[in-house]
């Protein structure tokens, strides 16, 4: 077989040089375990592959140039027009290089990808806990990498200098000007003087093609090398633990799937931009810092910004001849910090809170940890607001709303959204989970009615499979606190102490809330109908207070606290 | 050693020999070759696979497989072709050439990716192994060593014992580290007092941006109407335009109300800053029936008859008045330069 002679030939060449065989064959039967949420990444990182290769064909005609050329191309609208060479060579790579418009829309449509990718990532690896140790630190890249692709967005659709990028780069010279003490120095620095000078465009330039990239780069890099020695998370399943990793081998099945969701990707990409036109810079006409047409968006991720810049009252102080412009400064940078300082420091701060400082490697399903489901979506809330509100003009247009009234709605909406939207995911995250508790007590419903001797109907339901049990029986458990102030022994445990004590105390009921796993099997009362809408009744009010045995109560301490665990025991029949 | 497997495979019987042997199978031997024995740590997994495809299932997969590549062979070869038929360039060939190459460009990826997936599914056999995992830190031996080795390194470097070197090694690496910062300096020149005054100066005249030509009140008689004005010298100067762009607007008589300048308008024409002060966007909507100003960044929302107070939106100040005068041959100029920086709010303004 010819493998063999490769293998014999090639692969003994350069084995003999590189002692490749140990470890490339480790790299070949790394497992690659399976749910359609682990692709996210991946779609990140491919899209990032077409950024790399299409921008690549584009440095070689774009001219990054601010200097002033009278145009006389192809595209005679513009003939005779006034522009910057950066301006000319696009509009050039548009209509007199064959293939540049479709290079320069799958440019920007994979940059759209990658940064929804990113975000859908993201979200994955918070609201499955994969973030937990021992991957804190690959969660910090993955923020750093978040963070340097919307710069790169920014400073990318910025580099055509046509009216619409000119309008993101006055926005961003203001908001740089708005920041207390160094702003105005910040600003000159950034455009080499007044906006927009003769230097921004190169300059952005270079950052874009060489500096964030080559970042970019590194950090996906180290993204994937610590991926690859810590190896995957896995959601549950059967014969998945936390000491084990089960999936399909890299090769060949992994490296054939991901190299068709590669091809998907570009595919998918191609496919939008031949059909789905994205930034007709030759629509905006160059930039003319006079100009400015209604209805200008930014792309899909500085949405959130505008929004923020948008319903922000005007609060400005003047204090001692300096002026602290509050209605700039803080849209532009108190959202993006919350929600990034916020995310970069979760992980600690759960951890701290929970005392769980063990490996994990078994993802949580989203309704296993309530609480921090309802703060990822109360973030996901805030930033759908504020996203929202950024496109408030074109909706007011569409929905014949006015204008002001949108704002106004969007300025109680960012503090009363995000507050339900805590409220009502945990309410959903304990309902699944009290609807699991009773597939596992009461079996799943096959849909099949039976008439009893006695004239009764019930349906028949089936227990759940293996698989399906293993799965439903998955539970984060957490370690239990140190013995609080009330313990038996009277001394409160080191860092239970004080305020600081108290309030970790109260933040772990709250962030290991969950409706109790154990206590519906001891009661065990498996029939076969549960009523609809019964809860499942445990009816454990009791022995609360007398602080929590470990043993006993591993999944939290909010016993008697829902409705739904306080009703009598046995609603069903017995069999 | 072996205690791999795979499942849903069946294992061919070993042999003396490597060359049957299917991926992850126990090795017959420590060979010297690629095919390595597999690492100790893996097993079969607790599911349950559906059974490998069988030949005919595979068989039938494998052509479709190929007719996937076939087609995107097609499709890239229409790529090609594509590129080298349509090489005219005018508006409806750039769409038309966009269509065909992102079309064709498409179709190729879309089927290679279908191919691979169909290859994957139905062709290969099911495959899950498991593989234990051990905790990422390493044994107390090996912990142990690292200090000790790391110890013994600073000891003999002296970095502890000699604070000497190590104060002098830190006093010569903070310079060392701002030189990079300090060189950034000449990024760009320092703002001064240039935020606070715009190119407008006494009897400039206002020109109307786009045809260049001064303007007299007569000209300019109709109420409700909004131009661009440029300071006269400066139109196709980006630097100066982006501070002192103008509009200027024709009220009807007594709609200018204070606190509006009366002396620094001309027969019921206002002429405002264009630059929005909120973060600098031009303020280029004006609705006649309000007497609106709004700039369409950020929607903040200036009263035109009312010195273009803030009606709404996120700037906290109105649009900076420039007062205005006619000239000798009647055309209109500044009296002087605006009165306050204009455009966004800025540290160093008071």
């Amino acid at each position: 077989m010819s493998v063999e002679k490769g293998l014999e030939g090639v692969g003994t060449w350069l084995d003999d040089r590189f002692t490749g065989a140990k470890g490339v064959r480790y790299l070949l039967r790394k497992i690659f375990p399976d749910h359609w949420s682990f692709l996210l990444g991946e779609i990140a990182l491919y899209s990032f592959i077409i950024l790399l290769l299409t921008g690549t064909f584009l440095t070689f005609f774009f001219q990054p140039s601010m200097t002033d050329v009278v145009y006389h191309g192809t595209y005679h609208n513009l003939d005779g027009v006034h522009m910057s060479e950066a301006y000319a060579s696009t509009l050039n790579i548009s209509f007199d290089v064959r293939g540049g418009l479709l290079m320069r829309q799958i440019h920007h449509w994979a940059a759209d990808l990658f940064v929804a990718a990113i975000l859908a990532h993201m979200l994955r690896v918070f609201f499955t806990g994969a973030y937990r140790k021992p991957r804190e630190v690959n969660w910090l890249i993955g923020i750093t990498l978040f963070t340097l692709a919307l710069l790169e967005g920014l400073f990318g659709y910025s580099l055509p200098d046509d009216l619409l990028s000119g309008a993101g780069l006055r926005i961003t010279e203001g908001v740089l000007q708005s920041i207390p003490v160094v702003g105005t120095y910040l600003a000159f620095f950034l455009f080499g003087g007044p906006y927009p000078g003769h230097v921004i465009i190169p300059r952005l330039y270079i950052l874009h093609v060489l500096l964030i990239p080559g970042l970019l780069l590194a950090l996906i890099t180290a993204h994937l090398f610590i991926m690859t020695f810590q190896k995957h998370t896995q959601m549950p399943g059967k014969g998945r633990t936390n000491a084990n990793v089960v999936g399909a081998p890299a090769y060949p099945y992994f490296a054939a799937k991901t190299g068709a969701f590669f091809f998907f990707t570009f595919g998918a990409v191609a496919l939008a931009s031949a059909f789905a036109q994205i930034n007709p810079i030759w629509l905006y006409g160059p930039n003319n810092p006079v100009g400015i047409s209604a209805g200008s968006q930014p792309d899909f991720y500085m949405g959130f910004l505008e929004g923020a810049l948008r319903m922000m009252p005007a609060w400005q102080w003047v204090v001692f001849g300096h002026t602290f412009a509050f209605n700039v400064f803080i849209p532009a940078l108190v959202p993006l910090g919350l929600i990034m300082t916020g995310a970069a420091l979760w992980p600690f701060i759960e951890q701290w809170v929970t005392g769980d400082r063990r490996e994990h490697h078994l993802n949580d399903r989203p309704r296993n940890a309530p609480t921090r489901t309802a703060i990822g979506m109360t973030t996901v809330a805030f930033y759908g607001v504020l996203w929202i509100e950024g496109a408030n003009d074109v909706i007011a247009d569409h929905f014949d709303i006015p204008l002001y009234t949108t704002t106004w709605i969007a300025r109680f909406a960012i503090f009363l959204v995000p507050w339900a939207t805590y409220v009502i995911t945990k309410r959903i995250c304990l309902g699944l989970q009290r609807m699991d508790l009773r597939t596992l007590d009461h079996g799943v419903e096959t849909g099949i009615i039976r008439q009893l001797p006695t004239g009764e109907f019930v349906e028949v339901t089936e227990p759940p499979s293996d698989e399906e049990r293993v799965v439903l029986e998955a539970r984060p458990d957490y370690p239990a606190l140190p013995a609080g102030g009330e313990s038996a022994e009277g001394v409160p445990a080191p860092g239970m102490r004080g305020a600081v004590g108290r309030l970790r105390e109260r933040a772990y009921k709250v962030v290991t809330e969950s409706v109790p796993l154990e206590d519906a099997h001891a009661n065990g009362h498996g029939d076969g109908h549960a009523i609809e809408g019964n809860g499942h009744g445990n009816g454990h009010g009791d022995g609360h207070g007398d602080g929590h045995a470990p043993a006993a109560v591993p999944s939290g301490g909010t016993e008697g606290e829902h409705p739904g665990s306080e009703g009598s025991p046995g609603q069903g029949e017995e069999h | 050693m072996t205690d791999s497997n795979v499942h849903g495979q069946h294992p061919e019987p070993e042999g003396p020999g490597a060359p049957h042997r299917v991926i992850g199978t126990p090795s017959p031997a420590e060979s010297r070759s690629m095919l390595a024995p597999a690492p100790e740590e893996e097993h079969p997994p607790a599911r349950e696979l559906p059974p490998a495809p069988d030949d005919e299932h595979a068989n039938n997969a494998a052509k479709l497989v190929a007719a996937c590549f076939i087609l995107a062979m097609l499709a890239g070869l229409g790529f090609i072709a594509c590129y080298f038929i349509f090489n005219d360039h005018s508006l409806s060939a750039v769409t038309r050439d966009n269509l065909a190459l992102g079309t064709t460009m498409a179709l190729a990826f879309l089927l290679l990716g279908a191919g691979a997936t169909i290859w994957v599914r139905h062709v290969m056999p099911k495959v899950e192994i498991a593989e234990d995992r051990h905790p990422l830190r390493s044994s107390d031996e090996a912990r142990a060593e690292f200090a000790e080795t790391f110890k013994e390194g600073a000891d003999a470097s002296g970095f502890v014992k000699r604070p000497l070197i190590r104060r002098s090694l830190i006093a010569a690496t903070v310079p060392v580290a701002l030189a990079p910062i300090v060189l950034l300096r000449d990024l760009g020149p320092l703002p001064y007092k240039s935020l606070d005054s715009t190119v407008w100066r006494k009897g400039m005249r206002l020109i109307v941006y786009g045809t260049n030509r001064p303007i007299t009140p007569a000209e300019f008689n109709t109420p409700g109407s909004m131009i661009t004005i440029a300071p006269e010298g400066f139109q196709n100067d980006f630097d100066a335009m982006a501070k002192a762009a103008v509009i200027i607007i024709k009220m009807a008589p007594g709609q200018l109300q204070p606190p509006t300048r009366m002396n620094w308008t001309v027969n019921d024409i206002v002429a405002y800053s264009k630059i929005c002060t909120h973060v600098g966007c031009p303020a280029a909507l004006y609705e006649q029936t309000t007497h609106h100003i709004l700039c369409p960044c950020h929607q903040s929302t200036f009263d035109a008859t009312r010195g273009a107070k803030v009606l709404f939106g996120p700037a906290t100040r109105p649009l900076p008045q420039l007062p205005i005068t006619t000239n000798a041959q009647g055309y209109l100029v500044a009296q002087s330069d605006f009165r306050e920086p204009v455009g966004p709010s800025f540290w160093e303004r008071s």
